[in-house]
């Protein structure tokens, strides 16, 4: 499908034209991934919109979850969550083992340094989708071996 | 038919109200503003319910001697509440047979609620919407204002 790889294209124009414009000083250096993270969360919410409005009402937090894990996944990476574990006390870890955004970068430990800048946009996409149901959360990233990586969402208990 | 149309945001503030200029706009704003609290009591039943019952659409929220007001919830949980006049028999009608039997989709109800949505979408994924701000957008204007004229 064309559409999927112009979303990787853009993805990572994104993501170097924010680091390019660090190194000229237009946004501060170590707000990259922030701002990345701040542009994942607004598309995440304008999907998120989008997705849910043929399903039917979710019963709970972990409905909302499988939700992410299968079909939002599936229409954004095209696959689902490799495994989704969660300790039934607001701390849920989404573990893909092939992640898209990570298959077109080397295997091995040579970028593993530069993953988490093409892992922020995600964070965000979740933290969006999340929040727009009504779950407000910390997202962050971890990769151990290249293309896989783990998310792990917190939810913020009111 | 309708002759007020108003989305609530998440945290029930009204994001878009929009009533026919004839009437008392205030009467509207109340009105709407009473709905809330039985969408609430609709939805905490809801959450109990089988898979196939939990529809986004709430059906007639409560009649007034002159209008009835129907709702509807996004999974975002925006709420829209729609207030038509009682003497409007079209939509009444087929409301009570269908949803007796079910079946949501063949009420017109239905329909109006998912145009509403589908607007209310677009306009959530234009990037210089700012989520939360009120709903200015022309589109969205122009097609609540073809659901108030519409005669059914």
């Amino acid at each position: 499908m064309a559409d999927e790889a112009l979303f990787l294209l853009l993805h990572n124009e994104i993501v170097s034209g924010v680091y390019k414009s660090a190194e000229q000083g237009e946004v501060e250096n170590g707000r990259c991934i922030t701002k990345l993270e701040n542009m994942g969360f607004r598309v995440g919410q304008g999907l998120i919109e989008r997705f849910t409005k043929d399903t039917a009402r979710f019963k709970d937090e972990l409905d909302i979850m499988k939700f992410i894990c299968k079909d939002f996944w599936t229409t954004v990476f095209k696959k689902q969550i490799d495994n989704l574990r969660t300790n039934h006390q607001g701390i849920y870890v989404l573990q893909d083992n092939k992640f898209r955004l990570l298959t077109q970068m080397s295997a091995g430990k040579q970028y593993l340094e530069h993953a988490s800048k093409y892992l922020a946009f995600t964070c965000g996409l979740i933290r969006g989708g999340l929040s727009n149901l009504g779950i407000k959360s910390i997202v962050t990233a971890e990769v151990s071996s290249m293309p896989a990586c783990k998310f792990q969402v917190m939810i913020q208990k009111l | 038919m309708a002759v007020c149309i108003a989305v609530i945001a998440k945290e029930n503030y009204p994001l878009y109200i929009r009533s026919t200029p004839t009437e008392n706009e205030l009467k509207f704003h109340y009105m709407v503003h009473t709905s809330l609290d039985v969408v609430d009591e609709k939805i905490s039943a809801m959450g109990k319910a089988l898979v196939d019952q939990r529809e986004l659409y709430l059906g007639l929220l409560y009649p007034t001697e002159d209008y009835k007001v129907y709702g509807y919830v996004t999974n975002s949980k925006v709420k829209f509440v729609m207030v038509v006049d009682s003497s409007n028999t079209a939509l009444r009608d087929n409301e009570i047979r269908s949803v007796s039997a079910g079946d949501w989709r063949t009420t017109p109800g239905w329909w109006m609620f998912r145009k509403l949505h589908n607007s209310y979408t677009d306009v959530m994924c234009n990037p210089f919407y700012n989520p939360g701000d009120r709903i200015q957008s022309r589109a969205f204007d122009n097609m609540v204002m073809s659901m108030m004229i519409q005669v059914c």
